[in-house]
């Protein structure tokens, strides 16, 4: 095996060495009961040529990877700048283990001390955590800090929140003793509602959570949503799944959240059929205590030179064990470092421009489909970068006639979440969405739906 | 302004955020396309960014390329040398696997495709699905988990639905069988995920030999309520349960589940399956047993692997093959599972990391995979039999990939496990894992993996027993290592006291 | 060897309390701040709250551990150290004066004459660490 550095000889010597007479030996401490007594059902060893033409054609068969798409909901396809894959090829950052040793891992500590900056800045926050596994996990920690902070045990969900994300939370506070409340959903424009009469916002709710832009795509009245959740002493959980946003939209710091967690793939991150991801999470000073995960902060040498290191573990499963803020030990360090040095090329004006030419394409396909006969928009709230298109026929079956007659992903039918709305699609516009594209979107679209008539 | 003049390896290098210039560019956008809509149509004002994102760096390409090339020197790495982590299983991270990951047909695929447009990435789910619960011997699998400890909560989660299903739930939620048994060596995540399905924690003891104890077992199971065992096998001593089958009869008999840590298969693969031992349960750490990058800290992959009887309660969605045409199988994510602990992640997992897990398993073969494990565990018997005379080793069993000693002799002159850790740092080695497992004072955790040759073992060796004569001969220069390395040993307690979390402008943080 | 004043009572959870009438000082001692190492955060009760005696009524961390406080004798927490949010380091250079924890008021005067006398107390610290 090419990936062994002592041959089988020097194997035979080192056995010698040690005493032994065969690599069996090696294992005389199993019983032999439990010894497999045949090989694994494996098989046999692939050359690298055999190994990359077997996953071309594997590759080959995920038709939607080579098509135009408008699919997001969770997973959004930028353009990443091409240095940000090459630096992270560097053995030294992608080959490297946790940073438990600061003298000889500063480059991973400052990397992750400048990503909890940068995810101080766009979210308006005070401070951040060196990642958590995605977007949805994230909610689920958030959740979890919420009942810790305000030692209440209700938690009310807005009903625009993704849909997974939603079903992430629910299972880790199954047996957590806290309970998950949805909000309701005013239809027409597209945002959360508070007050629901079924859903009071009263003294039993430990935080409110609302994604913005929140699921079809339009963007919260988060200020106002923060006052009301406030006045009940409940905390305001932000969630975010298209990151790009903040390069345009109000942060959500300044409009009062107490956590913000956010799915951080758009920051130069593939969507690699959904993995890995990663989680950005960001509290208010006054919680640093209670944030779950690791924390990277300053530190001197004797002869008073800055480093970083990681600080503040107690709240941690090694050391805190049961009692720790969450039983996370590793995150996506090399996720987060893909962020930041995408945020660093991109930078505070190319996410800005990155942001702003997503709106205004999105905005241009909103309104070009608007104006198709058949179709409308059911949602009035404004947006950013996606929206939901109603159809007159199933969007399911919509979507398919796309991809087959026009070879392009058209977006996603919200029946796949919601199987009470199933003339809705939700379609995502990038940066990366020529009008070419969009164009024969719109085109697609007429033409299927005329003969839907 | 520091000034550059250094030796290459000391690179003084400030923060993205002390290197921003105003009007510095490092990208480039084709221009905007469409008709541009004024931007109060867009968005109202009041839902705008006001703060003109005042503090995000702005920098040239080539300062973005030179800043994360040199703080990227400050690293030690798999690829510089052994990387003796125990417990941490830090291998050769394949640059072939990397390649795999990053073929356009994977990576631009968006996990929201239909079924029939990402039939080639189910293949791969399903095909490393097989792999595993081949070799754990337990055919449930799912992949979703995004690293070890996700996959313990899972397994876990997935044991309290077992017994909720089959016990039934007790009053405030309460499991009718409420306490889930650890080791005292195990790792914290253990109790940290026990927790969160509410289970309450009971620490069984180890014996002289630092094996479970199993009279401490048998009692602590007398009393009815206990719901399970999680334990580490090799446990994190480095030495195999040689009593895991008795150990899950006890377990068994009282009306528990196994739950079995898989940080440790690297000792295990090819040669031994937990489903034949009687775990239930397990989880598998892609980025230590099947080598994805540990990437600085993740991303990592924690598949779940279970008997038959608790498949039901995986995750959702799991990918199953469809009956039919054997030339032409069809995948597909099957949803439809009532009993299922429901979600754990958004989409199926780190799909990156199965496709280098997968890519490793091919590439290694049947032959090579059992190859790894024998080197493995070789490579830790050496080092066991080099320093035996050195260090002190606590327990006598043999060791399996990883070996455990402490500090006992050298703490005589005052010398501990940090001091010989830092000191190994000039010797050009990455420490071992120390003070870990916690029931071992002074513990020094080794692990070489199966990616050190020869030659490097020895040089490894001989610097920790130059490291024990220097703690008798001048324990000054092992006291006040490293020597070699950018910065000192930096004050953690200062750090700890007056937490400094991210960077503010100069005038900003001197206010603060 | 850790210092141990005579003029204190100590519980085996190696807190001690210094009476003054029915108020009790409570603090860590000398061996136990030694055991822990350099002290980076403790963390308090508020004033008002009332405890019995072995409650835990705080934890004090130091950068690779969290020991919680046990509370030698039952009673309510009257005043707080709030010196110490800022200053935690004062646990390690003066255990017994400026680094007190909370004073409370005793409810039950007989429970500290269950306490350890200094001499008690040093001999329990040999048997411990032998």
């Amino acid at each position: 095996m090419r990936y062994i550095p002592n041959s089988p000889e020097e194997r035979e010597e080192m056995l010698k060495a040690i005493g032994l007479t065969s690599a069996e030996q090696l294992f005389d401490s199993i019983p032999a009961d439990i010894i497999l007594r045949e090989p694994l059902k494996t098989p046999e060893a692939l050359s690298e040529i055999e190994l990359l033409a077997r996953f071309e054609a594997l590759a080959a068969r995920n038709a939607a990877a080579r098509r135009p798409s408008f699919l997001g909901a969770g997973a959004y396809a930028h353009y990443s700048p091409t240095i940000v894959d090459s630096l992270l090829q560097r053995s030294e950052f992608f080959t490297a283990y946790t940073p438990y040793q600061p003298e000889i891992s500063q480059g991973t500590l400052q990397a992750i001390f400048e990503f909890q900056t940068l995810v101080c800045q766009l979210t308006g926050m005070d401070v951040a955590n060196a990642s958590m596994y995605d977007g949805s996990t994230s909610v689920a920690e958030a959740v979890l800090m919420a009942e810790r902070v305000t030692r209440r045990s209700r938690v009310l969900v807005s009903s625009a929140l993704h849909p997974e994300y939603l079903q992430v939370a629910e299972t880790y506070v199954r047996h957590a003793g806290i309970e998950l409340v949805r909000a309701d959903f005013d239809a027409e424009t597209g945002r959360t509602v508070l007050d629901g009469e079924q859903t009071p916002l009263d003294e039993s709710i430990a935080a409110v959570v609302v994604q913005s832009p929140n699921f079809f795509g339009c963007v919260e009245d988060l200020k106002a949503l923060a006052e009301r959740t406030h006045a009940a002493g409940a905390l305001l959980v932000v969630a975010i799944t298209e990151s790009i946003s903040l390069g345009l939209l109000k942060s959500p710091g300044e409009c009062g959240a107490d956590i913000v967690v956010a799915e951080g793939q758009s920051f130069g991150v593939p969507v690699s059929f959904g993995g890995p991801y990663l989680g950005l999470f960001a509290t208010r000073e006054k919680y640093a205590r209670q944030l779950p995960g690791r924390l990277v902060g300053v530190a001197y040498d004797k002869q008073g030179r800055r480093g970083f290191v990681l600080t503040l573990a107690t709240r941690e499963q090694h050391i805190r064990r049961e009692k720790a803020t969450s039983n996370i030990c590793t995150n996506e360090g090399l996720i987060a470092l893909a962020a930041t040095i995408y945020l660093t090329t991109m930078g505070r004006r190319g996410l800005q421009e990155v942001a702003a030419q997503c709106a205004q394409k999105a905005a241009y396909a909103r309104r070009r489909i608007a104006a198709l006969a058949g179709f409308s928009l059911p949602h009035t709230a404004p947006v950013f970068n996606e929206f939901v298109v109603r159809a007159p026929l199933p969007a399911a079956e919509l979507l398919r006639r796309l991809a087959s007659e026009h070879k392009i992903t058209g977006g996603l039918a919200l029946s796949r979440y919601t199987p009470e709305r199933p003339h809705d699609l939700l379609v995502c516009v990038t940066e990366l969405n020529t009008r070419a594209e969009i164009d024969a979107l719109v085109a697609g679209l007429e033409g299927i739906g005329s003969s839907a008539h | 302004m520091k000034a550059k003049a250094a030796p290459h390896i000391t690179q003084n290098e400030d923060l993205i955020f002390e290197r921003s210039q105003p009007g510095r560019r490092g990208y480039m956008l084709p221009a905007l396309d469409v008709d541009e809509t004024p931007i109060d149509e867009l968005l109202p004002a009041e839902l705008r960014r006001t703060d003109d994102l005042e503090g995000v760096p702005e920098l040239s390409e080539v300062d973005a390329v030179r800043h994360f090339t040199r703080i990227s020197t400050w690293n030690y790495n798999i690829d510089l040398g052994m990387y003796p982590l125990g417990s941490c299983t830090m291998k050769y991270n394949s640059r072939l696997n990397e390649r795999v990951a990053r073929i356009g047909g994977f990576a631009n695929l968006h996990p929201l495709a239909t079924e029939e447009d990402a039939q080639g990435a189910l293949e791969v789910i399903y095909e490393l699905q097989q792999h595993l619960a081949e070799i754990t011997g337990l055919p449930g699998v799912s992949l979703q988990p995004a690293a070890g400890a996700h996959g313990e909560m899972t397994g876990v989660m997935m044991i309290r639905a077992f017994l909720d299903a089959r016990d039934g739930v007790g009053e405030h939620d309460v499991p009718r069988r409420n306490v889930m048994l650890i080791p005292d060596s195990a790792h914290g995540t253990n109790p940290a995920s026990a927790h969160l399905s509410g289970f309450t924690v009971k620490t069984i003891r180890s014996t002289a030999e630092g094996l479970t104890d199993l009279e401490h077992l048998r009692e602590l199971c007398s009393s009815g309520d206990v719901a399970g065992l999680m334990l580490t096998n090799p446990n994190t001593t480095g030495v195999f349960e040689r009593n895991i089958r008795e150990i899950c009869q006890i377990v068994h008999d009282e009306g528990g589940l196994v739950y079995m840590d898989g940080a440790n298969m690297n000792a295990l693969v090819g040669v031994a399956r937990p489903g034949d031992m009687g775990v239930d349960v397990i989880h598998l750490n892609l980025h230590k047993t099947f080598s994805t990058p540990h990437g600085g800290g993740g991303p990592g992959s924690g598949p779940c692997c279970c008997t038959q009887e608790l498949a039901e309660f995986l995750p959702v969605p799991v990918v199953t093959r469809e009956d039919g045409d054997t030339d032409n199988p069809r995948f597909s994510l099957n949803f439809d599972r009532p009993r299922s602990i429901g979600r754990v992640k958004a989409f199926y997992g780190n799909f990156g990391m199965h496709l280098r897990a997968l890519a490793y398993i091919l590439t290694h073969g049947r032959d090579g995979l059992r190859e790894a494990t024998e080197a493995a565990v070789l490579n830790a018997r050496f080092v066991a039999h080099g320093l035996a005379e050195t260090y002190e080793k606590p327990f006598a069993p043999p060791p399996m990939h990883e070996v455990l000693f402490t500090d006992k002799r050298q703490s005589r002159k005052g010398v501990h496990t940090l001091d010989i850790a830092k000191r190994l740092i000039d010797y050009g080695f990455h420490p071992m894992t120390i003070y870990f497992p916690l029931i071992v004072q002074g513990a020094m955790l080794i692990e070489p993996t199966e990616s050190v040759g020869r030659a490097e073992l020895q040089q490894f060796i001989d610097a920790m027993k130059e490291i024990a004569r220097e703690a008798v001969e001048d324990p000054e220069t092992v006291l006040n290592a490293p020597h070699t390395t950018r910065i000192g040993r930096l004050d953690e307690a200062a750090a700890a006291r007056k937490p400094v979390l991210r960077w503010k402008p100069a005038a900003e943080a001197k206010g603060a | 060897m850790a210092n141990v004043p005579e003029d204190l009572h100590y519980s085996k959870d190696h807190e001690w309390i210094r009476m003054e009438g029915e108020i009790g000082t409570v603090g860590i001692s000398d061996h136990a701040q030694n055991a822990l190492g350099d002290v980076v955060y403790v963390e308090l009760p508020k004033i008002g709250e009332s405890f019995s005696a072995h409650d835990v009524f705080g934890s004090v961390e130091s950068v690779k551990a969290v020991s919680e406080l046990y509370i030698p004798v039952s009673g309510e927490v009257i005043e707080v150290n709030e010196s110490l949010q800022d200053e935690p380091e004062r646990v390690n250079t003066d255990p017994y004066g400026a680094a007190w924890m909370i004073r409370v008021r005793v409810r039950n005067p007989s429970e500290v004459d269950g306490l350890l006398t200094a001499a008690e107390y040093e001999d329990y610290l040999k048997t411990e660490t032998e």
